[in-house]
């Protein structure tokens, strides 16, 4: 066995890997259909920054699954079996994507919606004031039990919220924060500066936070309201 | 730029993902855990960013729509049936 591991939500991969290749390769349809309910809502959200509609994504998707099925046999696991699937996708997504001319290369200038601030500078104190750069109206603790935060209408609320993230934002949360990739792994598949990642990242993560925050504090004013 | 100074909260909070990563130079780091420690309104966001985090991760189990999970699970069933399309 190698050292510990870095992140505790993080299965064993290489060894379950295994397992689960052998399992395909067997007709086991119990397994691939887990594997599909797993990874497909990232592979859609990836493959739609590359291509003109969601009518396409799924098309790439399902192409993506047929080329992992035909291809098990040529699967080596010199990568986990989850980011060699994703490495089929991106490749089918752009083959798609140019044909479709429109495709968006992760490694290309920042748009707008992914530089500048990304808390609201009004909630620091400005230049002029003292503190200044400091909170002026700091986040307010949640104080919500976890189950409130796990009920299914704040995962609706995150869910829509990630579906609404620019593009490379959505792929980079999907793969990072949904799906536990490693950084070093996300930035090889969307072909990204490691410094680009975190920045994609931090971008779409702290844009989630603000949807919590707005929706935790509305819920508190409700109640104040009675 | 602001290298040696104290780090202000605008700072910190663009800044808390490379943190997390373990990006960020030694002395960067040190200057986020000082203003971290001292800061209740960093705190609590970091605090939060944290709690989103394991939020999004919990997505991962959500539900794929009906039609296309039954369209992959047909495609299965065909390649099972004629494995090789050589
Ligand atoms: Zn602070």
């Amino acid at each position: 066995m190698e050292g510990g591991q870095t992140t505790p939500m993080r299965p064993a991969p290489r060894e379950a890997d295994a397992g689960l290749v052998q399992a395909l390769r067997g007709g086991d349809e119990a397994a691939f259909a887990d594997l599909v309910t797993r990874l497909t809502p990232a592979m859609l959200a990836v493959a739609a920054g590359q291509v003109p509609s969601r009518a396409v994504a799924e098309e790439v998707v399902q192409e993506t699954w047929l080329a992992v099925l035909t291809g098990l046999d040529r699967f080596e696991g010199r990568s986990s079996l989850r980011t060699w699937v994703f490495a089929i996708l991106l490749n089918v997504a752009r083959s798609r994507g140019a044909r479709e001319s429109r495709t968006i290369p992760f490694s290309s200038a920042f748009p707008p919606e992914d530089v500048g601030p990304t808390v609201d500078p009004a909630r620091f104190r400005g230049p002029d004031q003292e503190w200044s750069g400091h909170w002026a109206s700091p986040p307010r603790g949640w104080d919500l039990p976890e189950s409130a935060l796990l009920s299914s209408e704040v995962r609706v609320l995150l869910r829509a919220a990630l579906d609404a993230l620019p593009p490379r934002q959505r792929a980079v949360v999907h793969l990072r924060d949904v799906q536990g990739l490693e950084a070093g792994e996300v930035c090889a598949l969307l072909g990204l500066e490691s410094g680009n990642q975190r920045v994609l990242l931090h971008r779409g993560r702290a844009r989630l936070r603000q949807v919590l925050e707005d929706y935790v504090l509305e819920d508190r004013v409700d109640e104040a309201r009675g | 730029m602001n290298q040696g100074q104290d780090m202000n909260c605008d700072e910190l909070v663009e800044v808390v993902t490379d943190f997390l990563d373990d990006a960020l130079d030694a002395a960067t780091r040190r200057r986020f855990t000082e203003h971290l420690a001292e800061c209740d309104g960093c705190d609590a966001y970091v605090g939060q960013l944290r709690t989103t985090i394991g939020l999004t991760g919990t997505l991962r189990a959500d539900d794929l729509q009906p039609d296309l999970r039954d369209r992959l699970l047909t495609a299965f069933r065909d390649w099972k049936a004629h494995p090789s399309p050589r």
